[in-house]
């Protein structure tokens, strides 16, 4: 009977996830799946709840990203309510989504995925990881910390003393921004913007050290998708949902956000918790398309601000205007957290910033909103339905991981394809199916809010159809 | 006037009026005893049982909210039976509805939370029984989640004794009590409610609750209730002048 390779515990990663890599009898890879094994069940639990209730709830989703989530729950509040935000409401909003950027992409590239390229794919696994890095490359690890804590810190100063969640209602946010917290957070702007400057320019440094993991971490064709303005420019507040093809081709832009479901379809998968979406144009699995930071960078036009902008052009002159290995995922982060910190400038130089016209008030005035924004990890869809008295009567979340749960599996397969030989796994290849899922960042708590999908469902097949194993295992 | 007598609480000798609770005796000489379904202004029904005082040469807890000082009386408001027992009341009261404080509209203003805190209650040693219970949205203005209520019964008094129009009242028994409003409509159904509020202020969680408010917002003030039911029992009720 073929083995089958299981590798538990992708580390390094938020969530938990399993990956079964089936073998021929060749000992080759014949087929490779990825499995979330968490549960969440937010979409039904919070039938019945008023939906102002609804940014404070969803924003429980997830500890590292909970920003996006209140920021996606807010905009479909918004739309419930049928009102227009105060624009110092909007710009603060987007202030705050910035600095959530920063702080999450310094967490992926620092924490996360540095200790690959730094250290090594095949270095030791007991030192690859940020203690390692803090031995060996005390100066990435020392940024890594900086960065993400300008970034935590900008967005305590935003919402008060301490996180505080509800500051973005529905409707606006709930306090104006201070002078004195403006200033505070413009301090800490040269500094971010020079850690990423040098991060960038060690990174380029290093591109050519990794030929076979740019060659084949998940480098194949997909549809992109991602927010951008009227221009092109890259969005990640507001702005319209593109998708383009692997040659930049527009294929569709969804204009209203509740249009949404007409172009991107839900396919349940039989072995996880989490749904496939797929541009439903295309069909299933055609319509394979991926977001996140190498989509968004895709998509876009342009960056908007000067320094990120440079640097779109010089990826592109590297890479192509389309840059399609997903390996590509950590260089397009840094030219985000760039734009990030950019963007902040620009928005802390608005003057309306510090207004205190900050919050609409109204009641329900639509039986459904939805609520579309960039989580760091890719577009991120909040879709509420209810009835007239504001009670939740339906829910449906969209997250990033979830857009690109197809690319992120046949990225695996790739992966396992390149690098697993033969019925012994080795640490390295091992590490490098890992690493291909830290490149998209996934966050598997978010994904897999759904409930009243399928149990966990494993089954082992041999090459001759016999069903080997199942799980649960019957009583 | 009023007789005067002498009781002594946590030793402390102390004259007071005949006819007034424990609870207001000791408030009165500045003795913290825990209490929530008590509020100032309103009739005493000794619900929550978070009050409780030992009496000497009485075999059993007694309610300080519902029991009148006597002469010769002594108190102790503070041990570690006492302290044991209060912990007991309001862990079981976590345990029968589903508070869930991070994604609360009373988050940090919440009489029950604060409670918890102040007597030390970390963890609940009782099984949740997550009952499914009623959200009522469809007043125009506030909202009424069960999920959140300890069945103190203060808004079904100040709706009562204050406003006069006697919307809310306790049905059924033991865990199964639920509130309801009137003869068990929806709130937005009410022809008696007269939106004034009260209710809400009272509402020592965050079970009624204006709408609207968010997550954390919910803070609430019983003080004008507590003062107006107070000149109300005086016979001072629209009087020229009285500012409330
Ligand atoms: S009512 Fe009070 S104790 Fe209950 S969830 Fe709300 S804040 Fe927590
Ligand atoms: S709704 Fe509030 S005031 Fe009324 S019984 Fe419940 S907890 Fe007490
Ligand atoms: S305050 Fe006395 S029993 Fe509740």
């Amino acid at each position: 009977m073929p083995p089958t390779i299981t590798i538990n515990h992708v580390t390094r990663i938020e969530g938990h996830a399993r990956i079964d890599i089936h073998l021929n009898d060749l000992g080759k890879v014949a087929s490779t799946q990825f499995h979330v094994t968490q549960f969440r069940g937010f979409e039904k639990f919070t039938e019945g709840r008023p939906y102002y209730e609804m940014p404070a709830i969803t924003a429980r989703i997830c500890g590292i990203c909970p920003v996006s989530h209140l920021l996606a729950s807010v905009k479909a509040c918004d739309a419930i309510m049928a009102v227009q935000i105060p624009e110092p409401a909007a710009l603060l909003r987007e202030l705050l989504h910035c600095a959530q950027f920063v702080q999450s992409h310094a967490l992926s590239f620092f924490h996360l995925s540095a200790p690959d390229l730094l250290l090594g794919f095949d270095s030791d696994p007991a030192l690859r990881n940020i203690v390692g890095l803090i031995e060996k490359h005390p100066e990435a690890a020392r940024d890594g910390i900086a960065l993400r804590k300008f970034g935590q810190q900008a967005i305590e100063r935003m919402a008060g003393e301490r996180i505080h969640p509800s500051w973005t209602v529905p409707g606006g946010v709930n306090k104006p921004l201070s002078a004195d917290a403006r200033d505070h957070i413009l301090t800490g702007l040269p500094i971010a913007k020079s850690i990423i400057r040098r991060t960038l320019k060690n990174f380029k440094a290093m591109l050519d050290d990794f030929p076979a993991e740019s060659a084949a971490f998940g480098n194949m064709p997909t549809a992109y998708a991602g927010l951008s303005g009227l221009d092109g420019e890259f969005k990640i507040y507001d702005g319209a949902l593109r998708f383009i093809d692997n040659t930049a081709k527009p294929l569709a832009t969804v204009a209203r956000p509740l249009d949404y479901s007409k172009y991107i379809g839900e396919a349940t998968m039989p072995d996880s918790y989490l749904k496939a979406p797929y541009f439903k144009p295309l069909g299933y699995p055609e319509g394979i398309y991926r977001v996140g930071p190498l989509g968004r960078l895709n998509v876009a036009a342009r960056m908007g601000t000067p320094e990120a902008d440079g640097e779109l052009e010089e990826y592109r002159q590297r890479l192509g205007r389309i840059v399609q290995s997903s390996f590509f995922y950590h260089y397009a982060r840094l030219i985000e957290a760039l734009y990030g910190v950019e963007r902040m400038e620009e928005l802390l130089s608005e003057p309306l910033i510090t207004d205190t016209h900050i919050r609409a008030d109204a009641g329900v005035n639509a039986n459904q909103g939805v609520g579309i924004i960039e989580a760091p990890r890719g577009v991120l869809i909040h879709h509420y339905k209810v009835d007239d008295n504001g009670s939740i009567t339906w829910a449906n979340l969209i997250v990033a991981t979830g857009h690109n749960n197809l690319a992120l599996n046949h990225s695996i397969r790739q992966v396992a394809e390149q690098f697993v030989d033969g019925a012994q796994l080795k640490e390295g290849a091992v590490n490098r199916v890992s690493a291909v899922v830290r490149a998209y960042d996934p966050c598997l708590s978010c994904s897999t809010h759904a409930y009243g999908g399928p149990a966990v469902n494993l089954r082992l097949w041999s090459p001759q159809g016999e069903l080997v194993d199942s799980w649960p295992r019957p009583e | 006037m009023p007789q005067k007598i002498s009781l002594r609480i946590d030793g402390e000798l102390i004259h007071t009026a005949a006819g007034q609770s424990i609870l207001d005796a000791a408030k009165a000489h500045n003795k913290f005893i825990p209490a929530l379904c008590h509020m100032k202004g309103l009739s005493s029904v000794g619900a929550c049982r978070l009050c409780i005082v030992e009496v000497a040469g009485v075999g059993r807890l007694l309610p300080a909210c519902t029991t009148p000082v006597q002469d010769g009386m002594s108190v102790t408001t503070q041990s570690d039976k006492l302290r044991r027992y209060r912990r007991i009341a309001l862990e079981l009261l976590f345990a029968e509805r589903n508070h869930v404080c991070a994604v609360c509209v009373s988050n940090g203003f919440c009489e029950l939370q604060g409670l918890a805190k102040r007597l030390g209650v970390t963890n609940v040693r009782y099984p949740y029984t997550y009952p499914k219970v009623p959200i009522d949205l469809t007043h125009p203005r506030y909202t009424a989640d069960q999920n959140r209520c300890i069945l103190c019964s203060r808004c079904v008094r100040v709706c009562a004794e204050v406003e006069g129009a006697h919307v809310w009242e306790i049905s059924g028994r033991g865990v199964g009590s639920r509130l309801v409003c009137e003869l068990n409509r929806s709130w937005g159904e009410s022809t008696n409610c007269t939106s004034c509020g009260k209710c809400v202020q009272s509402c020592p969680t965050g079970a009624i609750a204006e709408k609207g408010f968010a997550v954390e917002e919910m803070s609430k003030r019983t003080d004008p209730i507590s003062r107006l039911a107070t000149l109300r029992a005086a016979g001072s009720d629209n009087k020229p002048g009285v500012i409330l």
